[in-house]
């Protein structure tokens, strides 16, 4: 049972982007089209299942002082694996992607699910949990790659849908569109949710002090 | 010439491709740390401080170590390494010298690691093939552009505790549309100087 709610827990009730707020940076950079949203959540739930694995099997040997320099070198191995991947098999992507691609070794979600989760679970586990938080930020990303897509140039995942219904706002596919499509997004999961997370914890931004130390307290 | 490169990078940096407004590096720490105006300074003080060194030391690295023995595919591992342990040094710092400046950015340094903006331009460098002290005035720049975003943004949401919001809205929500408006008034400085 145990393990079904881990996998189902990062789909919606904590879905990293939208109630844990982890991770804005490519959230909001690549997601000016559906695909790229999908690219990139692909590409960092891949990073987060390998990288939840090997954290939780070697919980017990990495000091606990030198933790976060030693996730981060594990992390880092995982992203440059993933990178040379994409360079070879999917070389535009890679170029849409650009720098996000290296970067996905200091997206917030990464080293907080290994500091929340990993670090106390099994390996069984972890890696489900790396799949359910991957699959919400895949989901959150495709959401948020997809309003931006139809409202910023009328297409979605590259074919016309929109038509002449209306003229597309460029503005939707540059960076205020951005901020802009994320906050209406997490004010109508606001609205439409009964709990409301986000009120009390809208620092929780990166991993390590803020959010993971709150959230691992209302866990226990 | 120098001069003139000099200041080009720097209009880049702060306001044209502002790294937060319009990269969308170091997010987090802008939604996170913008609460109040002195925190926000603190904390891009301590981010322009991190940036420029980082800067240098990861151009330095890749110039002199990495490209000559074909390593390149080592830039991030040995690039978020430097950073990790410069923002150590930096806190070990704060804390013996000034520790008030410590006490208000507390937690939020070692944040400094994980914030995208720092790897960012270490990576960009690479990618844009400045030179040592090109990359060097890059991190300054940048971190300075980071830090005007801050500030201007941390007194925006000084303002906005006042207002009275939709409840859905209240907290994060809000402070996006406001950082998509900042973002929009940045947008404006497009085409300055052509680049």
């Amino acid at each position: 049972m145990k393990s079904i709610k881990t996998l189902t827990n990062g789909i919606i009730k904590e879905n990293p982007v939208f109630r844990l707020v982890l991770g804005m940076c490519p959230t909001l950079a690549v997601t000016t089209s559906a695909k790229n949203g999908i690219g990139m959540g692909l590409a960092s739930t891949a990073v987060l299942i390998c990288s939840n694995l090997v954290i939780s099997v070697l919980r017990k040997v990495i000091p606990d002082k030198v933790r976060i320099p030693a996730y981060i070198t594990i992390i880092s191995g995982f992203v440059s694996i993933v990178q040379m991947l994409l360079k070879a098999y999917l070389p535009e992507l890679d170029k849409e992607l650009g720098i996000f691609i290296p970067l996905i070794v200091v997206n917030c979600i990464i080293l907080a699910r290994a500091e929340m989760f990993a670090s106390k679970n099994n390996a069984a586990l972890s890696v489900l949990d790396g799949i359910g938080m991957g699959v919400g930020f895949t989901f959150a990303l495709f959401i948020i790659g997809s309003v931006r897509e139809l409202l910023g140039v009328g297409e979605w995942f590259g074919i016309t849908v929109t038509a002449n219904l209306f003229d597309p706002a460029i503005i939707m596919i540059l960076p205020p569109g951005g901020f802009l499509v994320f906050g209406i997004l997490m004010g109508l999961i606001n609205k439409f949710s009964s709990i409301n997370l986000n009120k009390n914890k809208d620092c929780a931004s990166c991993p390590l002090p803020c959010g993971a130390s709150s959230k691992a307290k209302g866990d226990e | 010439m120098i001069m003139n490169s000099i200041i080009i990078i720097a209009i880049s940096a702060i306001l044209v491709n502002n790294i937060v407004l319009s990269q969308f590096l170091g997010v987090c720490p802008f939604l996170g740390v913008s609460k109040k105006l002195d925190t926000a300074f603190g904390m891009g003080g301590a981010v322009i401080f991190v940036m420029t060194i980082s800067s240098l030391i990861t151009r330095v690295i890749y110039g002199s170590l990495l490209k000559p023995n074909n390593l390149e595919y080592l830039n991030t591992i040995a690039f978020i390494l430097v950073i990790a342990s410069l923002v150590q040094f930096v806190e070990i710092i704060l804390k013996r010298f000034i520790p008030p400046l410590y006490k208000a950015l507390g937690i939020y340094l070692p944040l400094i690691t994980t914030n995208c903006a720092v790897l960012g331009a270490a990576l960009m460098n690479i990618d844009k093939n400045y030179t040592v002290l090109n990359s060097t005035l890059y991190g300054l720049f940048a971190g300075i552009g980071f830090t005007l975003a801050l500030v201007l943004f941390a007194g925006i949401r000084e303002k906005l505790e006042y207002s009275d919001v939709p409840e859905s809205l209240k907290g994060l929500p809000i402070s996006l549309i406001a950082a998509s408006l900042v973002s929009m008034a940045f947008l404006g400085f497009k085409g300055l100087f052509g680049i």
